[in-house]
């Protein structure tokens, strides 16, 4: 796919440093090594079907399917996998590959806290000293993810610098690295920044699409009409795509967070909306959300996870080419989509997958019922109980919570 | 050619360069005004002008600030443009911009060479364009004869640095250590080493910097490289001191 090295369309490449050619160079070797090495694959999916949930089942939604009279729902559950998310794919396969380039210390950037979870468990397996790089922002937001983060043994350091959230925690990542690349592997959380990330992690998260193109065809006799996810940095979708990817019949939707709406200026959406443009920065060129003189925008999101300025450049490619629609949702039609999928169905998807929840239900009701659509459920919802709680204003929760304080508050 | 031809004639009148280094629009464009003077006053031979970045990767704590607090007083790029024409106007040193790619592909890449020749800029220093990544720049670099300031580490391995070297003008900037800007170092065997190979693998001059803030740190510098580069703590001294500290800190680095 990428005609120059690292790029694919014009979208990509690997805008570092110097002081990191060398970390770069020995990377792409040991990639390149483990990329050819069939046992590798193979001690990945052990690893995936005896610490992780793997495969995850692909999960029919007769009720949702039946209420919306039109193709039939299927659920690939990405939140059965350990940590809750489709993030542990990545990180384990990141893991396996440090142990063999026999660096002792990874370091990660997070937005919500689910890849600097993922991460802290991995480093704690593997025994790996471990620090996380989370906005100052997101830390007081997410704390239920740092508690675990630090009872997980890692180091969580809050950034202050930029807009304090995730472009700026991948920015610290990168300076921490720039200084200890010898001992330090930096375990990138999604499918952009540079060359070799996008592939990387594009390659272990294709756990998700080699295994759900063959469960739709042993529980539903063929390929699906449409595969919905959602696209932050676009690691679940990039999964779960690559399953269909030769199947041209197959459409595949990405769905973007549209925050308050794709007019108002507070969203995160690059290719649904037409507020990005191509630049380059955190080390890879794609569509960001920038002004004119090039500086990044801010971005909202009610899933933490999608609030991100760039997106993944074989995303841009497949944009490109026709090859992937995208789409948007916006927090309100988030917040009634995971409902109905509670109600209906008794699954939690997490804020971020429940986006690609609302696009499939809005347009279940064009197919018929002899097709059958996937969503990609990149994560669980039940552990974000203070976010989702928050999100749906919830009054008893709010009680509660209230008591909790005054309950600490009595015991200083 | 321009600039190191410029370092040349400077050369042989002194035995160490000092290249100093102001992030535009920080604290204001007027206090960057009364800076430079008081640099170009007190014998400065070159200055790097940076234009803020809202993601400065490869910065450390002193210039990611001052990007930033520049960027949230509405510094534009076009603003860095002309008050770069005034500063090279008024000085007779050459000037030089450090930014970000991104600044320059938003821009233009085509524009933004044809405009900073326009008003006389000598140099640029994008740390994260790889040769590899910059066809395009390198040739309008030659075209618009700007140096495109290439960066050594001490990572480099002695092959890299041929390369860079084969691809660079002007001089070779050579980081003292890992790490981002603005943390100290420590000029000991190690380091002489790594300039030394520097040397062997450049034809041109050298320039070291990121964490040099006295005569000392220039004095360790002196006799094996050609430029000493203070950055951050230039910025810290305005910070502290304010512009007018920056003539008597510089009289006393050499």
């Amino acid at each position: 796919m990428p005609n120059k090295i690292g790029y694919y369309g014009e979208w990509g490449g690997a805008f570092i440093p110097e002081v990191l050619h060398e970390t770069f160079r020995e990377f792409n070797q040991a990639f390149g090594a483990v990329r050819h090495d069939p046992t590798f694959w193979a001690e990945y999916c052990d690893l995936m079907s005896t610490y992780s949930c793997r495969p995850t089942p692909l999960t029919h939604a007769e009720n949702m399917s039946k209420k919306l009279g039109g193709a039939q729902i299927f659920i690939k559950r990405e939140d059965l996998n350990h940590t809750g998310a489709h993030k542990a794919n990545n990180v384990m396969g990141q893991g396996l590959l440090v142990r063999r380039m026999g660096k002792k210390r990874v370091i990660a950037e997070t937005g919500a806290g689910q890849h600097g979870v993922a991460t802290a468990t991995m480093a704690a397996k593997f025994g790996f000293a471990c620090t996380i790089y989370m906005g100052e922002e997101d830390v007081n937001r997410q704390r239920p993810n740092v508690f675990w983060m630090e009872k997980l043994g890692a180091e969580v350091v809050p950034v202050t610098s930029g807009s304090k959230t995730l472009k700026d925690a991948i920015n610290a990542a990168f300076r921490d690295w720039v200084t200890n690349m010898d001992s330090t592997h930096y375990v990138m959380g999604t499918v952009c920044g540079p060359h070799p990330f996008p592939e990387l992690v594009a390659w272990f998260q294709s756990i998700i699409g080699i295994e759900a193109r063959k469960q739709i065809v042993t529980q539903f006799g063929k390929a699906p009409s449409r595969v919905y996810a959602c696209v932050g940095g676009g690691s679940n979708a990039m999964g779960i795509f690559q399953g269909f990817l030769d199947q041209p019949a197959v459409e595949l939707v990405g769905v973007e967070a549209g925050g308050d709406g794709l007019t108002t200026g507070r969203h995160a959406a690059r290719l649904a909306a037409t507020d990005a443009s191509a630049g380059v920065a955190q080390g890879y060129k794609t569509m960001f959300l920038q002004d004119s003189d090039g500086q990044m925008q801010d971005t909202h999101s009610v899933a933490a996870g999608l609030d991100y300025v760039g997106v993944s450049p074989i995303l841009v490619d497949l944009w490109q080419q026709g090859r992937v629609r995208f789409e948007a949702a916006t927090d309100r039609e988030v917040m009634a989509a995971l409902d109905e999928t509670v109600k209906n169905e008794g699954i939690i998807p997490a804020l971020e997958s429940s986006h690609a929840f609302v696009q499939a239900y809005k347009e279940a009701g064009q197919l018929k019922p002899d097709e059958a659509i996937i969503i990609n459920m990149s994560g669980r919802g039940d552990k974000d109980i203070f976010t989702i709680a928050n999100a749906f204003q919830d009054p008893s929760w709010k009680r509660f919570i209230i008591e909790k304080g005054k309950e600490y508050a009595a015991q200083k | 050619m321009r600039l190191k031809n410029n370092l040349a004639e400077a050369l042989r009148h002194k035995d160490i360069l000092l290249m100093t280094h102001i992030v535009l629009g920080y604290p204001s464009f007027e206090a960057n005004r009364e800076v430079v003077a008081q640099m170009v006053e007190s014998g400065v031979d070159l200055i790097e002008m940076q234009i803020p970045f809202s993601e400065p990767m490869a910065d450390g704590p002193v210039i990611i600030k001052a990007n930033q607090d520049s960027l949230a007083r509405g510094t534009k790029v076009r603003q860095c443009l002309e008050f770069a024409a005034e500063m090279i106007a008024t000085h007779a040193i050459p000037f030089l911009f450090m930014t970000y790619y991104n600044i320059l592909f938003k821009y233009g890449e085509e524009e933004f060479f044809a405009d900073a020749a326009a008003i006389g800029i000598q140099g640029f220093i994008i740390p994260d364009l790889p040769p590899e990544e910059g066809g395009a720049f390198l040739e309008r670099a030659k075209k618009y004869d700007i140096a495109p300031i290439l960066i050594f580490a001490p990572t480099s391995t002695d092959e890299r640095m041929r390369v860079l070297a084969a691809a660079a003008d002007g001089f070779i900037y050579c980081v003292a250590r890992r790490g981002v800007t603005g943390s100290q170092t420590s000029f000991d065997e190690a380091f002489y080493q790594y300039i030394a190979r520097c040397r062997e693998c450049a034809g041109l001059p050298l320039a070291v910097g990121f964490g040099i803030c006295d005569r000392q740190d220039v004095d360790a510098i002196r006799g094996r490289a050609e430029i000493a580069v203070i950055g951050s703590e230039m910025i810290r001294l305005v910070d502290e001191k304010g512009a007018s500290a920056v003539g008597p800190f510089i009289s006393g680095l050499r």
